[in-house]
């Protein structure tokens, strides 16, 4: 499965995997970021549900410092 | 007024209540850790922040909510870095999901060069952005005619540069910056310009209801102190303008009586 991470190009993600499955491949804290899925943000309560598709472009942030 | 009123005398925004009328940034900082520091020396209770990509290929690097808790301290996303209304939208819904707060910054630059705000696509994001639920608090020039546009779009707070972001030049047009505090009904903070603590002083005694600044703290050489000198300059600058200052006088009026000489 093909998807797009913060402009990077992911090839070797197994297919169905959710948004969860995802963040635990990462190494990524879901009570810390927030994830937009082709332009629309998904729901921390949804991570579980949310089947990623070959081709998704996903961009994925946090609180950084700022002014 | 009695003059214990000081602790009572909040920071009201959107309807909430903070106990600082200082605001302070959190970039430029050597360390998040000298970062939450300064935040402790400024007794501060708010913060902005800003919204950007996670390093997939590095998910140790230090996070800022494990250094400033945000169940303790107000988060404030900012629009940094966004051009357009539709940015800013975008950033500021990733930001909500991200923490949960409706209340943000917005603020819609224009040229890099002295980063002015937009201010046509300012009021455009800042209707979009109210229309979407948020409580919007927005970084304006000094202009009392747009100011008062978006407060009339519903803005919770206005808030005019000194001078430009990050130039510490302190507050440029007091006329105009008195002119938008006194046609307000929402909070108005100065935000940006502010070089030392005279400068928040000046923007308190204007009758502003609170100062955000970011490079004056963390570009001094010892941030910690800079934060503490201005949390006082912000309480100095309340409490003076709350006094209600002298009478200015073209000429000398002695202090000692002249009576009873010897």
């Amino acid at each position: 499965m093909n998807i797009t991470i913060n402009g990077e190009h992911y090839d070797d993600l197994p297919e169905g995997m959710s948004v969860a499955g995802l963040l635990v491949h990462l190494k990524l804290p879901p009570q810390k970021i927030a994830i937009e899925r082709n332009r629309e943000i998904v729901s921390k309560s949804t991570f579980e549900e949310t089947i990623l598709a070959d081709g998704d472009r996903l961009e994925i942030i946090h609180f950084i410092g700022g002014g | 007024m009695s003059s214990d009123t000081s602790s009572q005398d909040k920071l009201i925004v959107a309807g909430r209540t903070f106990n600082s009328r200082l605001i302070i940034g959190t970039g430029k900082y050597k360390d998040y850790a000298q970062n939450a520091a300064a935040l402790d020396a400024s007794g501060a209770d708010m913060v902005t922040v800003a919204v950007r990509r996670v390093n997939i290929n590095d998910p140790n690097q230090p996070m800022l909510v494990d250094f400033i808790d945000p169940n303790k301290v107000t988060y404030l996303p900012n629009t940094a870095g966004c051009f357009t209304g539709e940015d800013a939208v975008r950033t500021l819904r990733l930001a909500r999901e991200a923490g949960g707060w409706d209340l943000v910054k917005l603020e819609v630059l224009s040229d890099p060069k002295h980063l002015y705000p937009d201010m046509e696509e300012t009021l455009r994001a800042a209707e979009m952005l109210i229309g979407d639920g948020f409580k919007v608090m927005v970084y304006c020039s000094d202009d009392p005619v747009f100011a008062r546009k978006l407060e009339d779009l519903g803005c919770c707070a206005i808030m005019p540069l000194g001078a430009p972001i990050g130039s510490g030049l302190g507050i440029q047009n007091p006329v105009n910056i008195r002119l938008i505090v006194e046609q307000s009904k929402v909070p108005v903070i100065v935000d940006a310009g502010v070089g030392t603590a005279s400068d928040a002083t000046v923007a308190m005694e204007l009758g502003c209801d609170g100062v955000l600044m970011n490079t004056a703290i963390a570009g001094a050489k010892d941030p910690i102190r800079m934060a503490r000198a201005m949390k006082h300059a912000v309480i100095a600058g309340r409490d003076a303008y709350l006094a209600g200052r002298m009478p200015r006088k073209m000429y000398a009026d002695p202090s000692s009586p002249l009576g009873g000489l010897i």
